[in-house]
């Protein structure tokens, strides 16, 4: 999710980072020297040194002119760079294999030539008495030009969003169809460890009483109540198996509806807020209650809470999400299986998780799912 | 007694409707489908109703939704509500529908045949009659509470009486008295603050609320 965009620059801020243009004009020009001398260096070894200095330094001067880019446009910039490798050799090999360095060289070159020339523009009318009235009018379409070239250079081309979202796609996927793949194993075993014993022990049961029914009336009897409990315990852990499938309360009231009863079950007091209008997709919905449920889970056995809270926030594109308690706080996200595989599980929707549980409370776990409402019907709360 | 019953399985539903009859109910419809219950709820010479939750067309919780219509329209109107699953939720706002007259349990209970004519019996009579894993979830719950001052036997009976039972029932099924279930009784709502009642089911709505379920 890209943050709302903010307030474009007015004349002033406008010059301000024009000047910081100007003034920056010769650190450019330094780097950009430096980026090319060592890159020809590179023939004998004493260039790779260089460059191990220079290419971070090439990079964080670009980064500058990012954010005085966003600032300008009053929209985000982002950073185009792949991730760093550990280690200086792998770590230089893969900055130098990154289109995102090739295009900051070709930058460079913009700022030196055209770009420099429109930041000087606007710094020198401002400083001419003649040209105040030129410098007011002229300073914003000016500067937004010369961001607007920057932007499309220093940000990612399409061919890299692509792959990076190829990349993000390729992980996630991996993971949800690992965490599925332990899902079926899972209910598979419950199944075969719970009701598919209990009911091969009924018709058993059964099959002995249907035996002594002439000989031993009273032997059959006590055969058959026993299969009667046997049958109740089968179907109350299928029950337990469907729960942890699909809850029957989500599909019949949605995901309010669902995370009410989750609270009705908490021992700890549970604050709602919650405000979800219509159903959303049910993959979405299943995933958020198994959220939900885990965090309260997680609240009852480890935190010591005296209250909870959930909150549900619908604005008809992203769902956001907070479940928090009082508790003793100290909750490593990474930890166990439970909230990594919701992480996991929220990742297939691009939802993005976060916890902040600093030692003595409170615990936050917040996150955002971007979803479509699949109908305007509105729950019953 | 005339029962209206509503199950969308075959197989429960002609399981359901032999038992009933073999019990000297008489089932005056057996249907399958959410219209042709509130069809067969506005005949007015029916005295209760034992309803499934989840039924055609949505197969939510339409059977719920119908029986707490029925209780507006004709207040009092005694209704069974099994289900595969038993919520809190539901449950609460089955109770919410009216002075009871209402009962909610699991499906599975109907196995222990007595049990369950009992349980239709109690509700056709004004009752209230929880399945035992609500009102044991209830009970769970409610921590850093005055039931916590009961004592062990006297949340068993606690719990039993929210399940319906009189105080025969419940001496039956503890091996007590019914003078000593009376003692625990007059016990339990001097500890928590209940004046005592005779009436079996404001006496349970009286612990349900005091449970602030």
């Amino acid at each position: 999710m890209q943050p709302a965009p903010t307030r474009r620059a007015g004349p002033l801020k406008a010059s301000g980072i024009a000047t910081a243009h100007v003034l920056l004009f010769t650190p450019v020009v330094v780097v950009f020297v430096l980026v090319v001398v060592s890159s020809v260096l590179t023939v004998v070894w004493v260039g790779v040194l260089l460059l191990l200095a220079v290419l971070p330094l090439s990079r964080l001067v670009a980064d500058l002119h990012r954010t005085m880019a966003a600032t300008v446009l009053g929209e985000p910039v982002p950073s185009p760079y792949l991730p760093v490798p550990p280690g200086p050799l792998r770590g230089l090999r893969a900055r130098a294999l990154d289109p995102a360095t090739w295009r900051d060289l070709l930058w460079m070159m913009w700022a030196m030539s055209g770009g420099f020339v429109l930041s000087l523009l606007v710094v020198v009318k401002m400083l001419g008495v003649i040209t105040l009235p030129l410098w007011w009018y002229a300073a914003v379409p000016l500067m937004r030009a010369r961001s607007l070239i920057d932007r499309a250079i220093l940000s990612p081309g399409r061919t890299e969003q692509l792959e990076r979202r190829v990349h993000d796609l390729t992980a996630s996927r991996a993971v949800v169809v690992d965490h599925s793949a332990a899902e079926l194993r899972r209910i598979e075993r419950d199944l075969h460890d719970g009701p598919q014993a209990r009911l091969a022990a009924v018709s058993l049961s059964l099959g002995l009483a249907d035996d002594l029914f002439e000989t031993d009336p009273d032997a059959a009897r006590r055969l058959i109540n026993e299969a009667r409990g046997t049958s109740s315990t089968a179907l109350g852990e299928l029950r337990d198996v469907v729960r942890g499938i699909h809850p029957p309360v989500l599909a019949d009231r949605g995901l309010t509806g669902a995370v009410s009863a989750l609270a009705l079950d908490m021992a700890v007091p549970v604050e709602l807020a919650l405000d979800v209008p219509g159903r959303l997709p049910a993959p979405v919905e299943s995933a958020v209650y198994f959220a939900v449920a885990e965090c309260l889970a997680n609240t009852a056995k480890h935190a010591g809470a005296g209250q909870s809270w959930v909150t549900l926030r619908y604005d008809g594109a992203v769902l956001r999400a907070e479940v928090g308690d009082d508790g003793r706080g100290g909750a490593d996200p990474r930890s166990g299986s439970g909230l990594p595989g919701v992480a996991a599980r929220l990742a297939a929707f691009d939802g993005i998780l976060s916890v902040s549980s600093p030692t003595g409370g409170p615990t936050v776990v917040s996150w955002e799912v971007p979803c479509a409402s699949s109908s305007p019907k509105t729950t019953r709360s | 007694m005339r029962i209206v019953l509503a199950e969308d399985h075959a197989l429960l539903r002609a399981g359901l409707t032999q038992l009933l009859e073999a019990k000297g109910f008489e089932v005056v419809a057996a249907v399958d489908n959410l219209t042709e219950l509130e069809r067969a709820l506005d005949d007015p010479s029916a005295d209760a109703a034992v309803v499934d939750v989840r039924m055609p067309p949505t197969f939510t919780d339409e059977g719920l939704r119908a029986a707490i219509a029925v209780r507006a329209r004709r207040p009092g109107f005694p209704v069974l509500v099994l289900s595969q699953y038993v919520e809190q939720l539901y449950a609460r706002e089955l109770l919410a529908s009216g002075e009871g007259a209402v009962g909610y349990l699991l499906k599975d209970r109907v196995s222990d045949v007595a049990e369950f004519v009992d349980a239709l019996h109690r509700v056709a009579g004004g009752g209230t009659v929880l399945d035992p894993s609500v009102v044991a979830a209830v009970l769970d719950r409610r921590k850093d509470t005055p039931v916590d001052r009961l004592t062990e036997r006297e949340r068993e009976v606690l719990a039993l009486m929210a399940e319906g039972r009189a105080n025969a029932g419940i001496a039956q099924s503890l091996v007590v008295t019914e003078k000593a279930v009376a003692k625990h009784i007059n016990s339990i709502f001097a500890k928590l603050d209940l004046p005592a009642d005779t009436d079996d089911h404001r006496r349970v709505r009286a612990v349900l609320e005091w449970l602030r379920f």
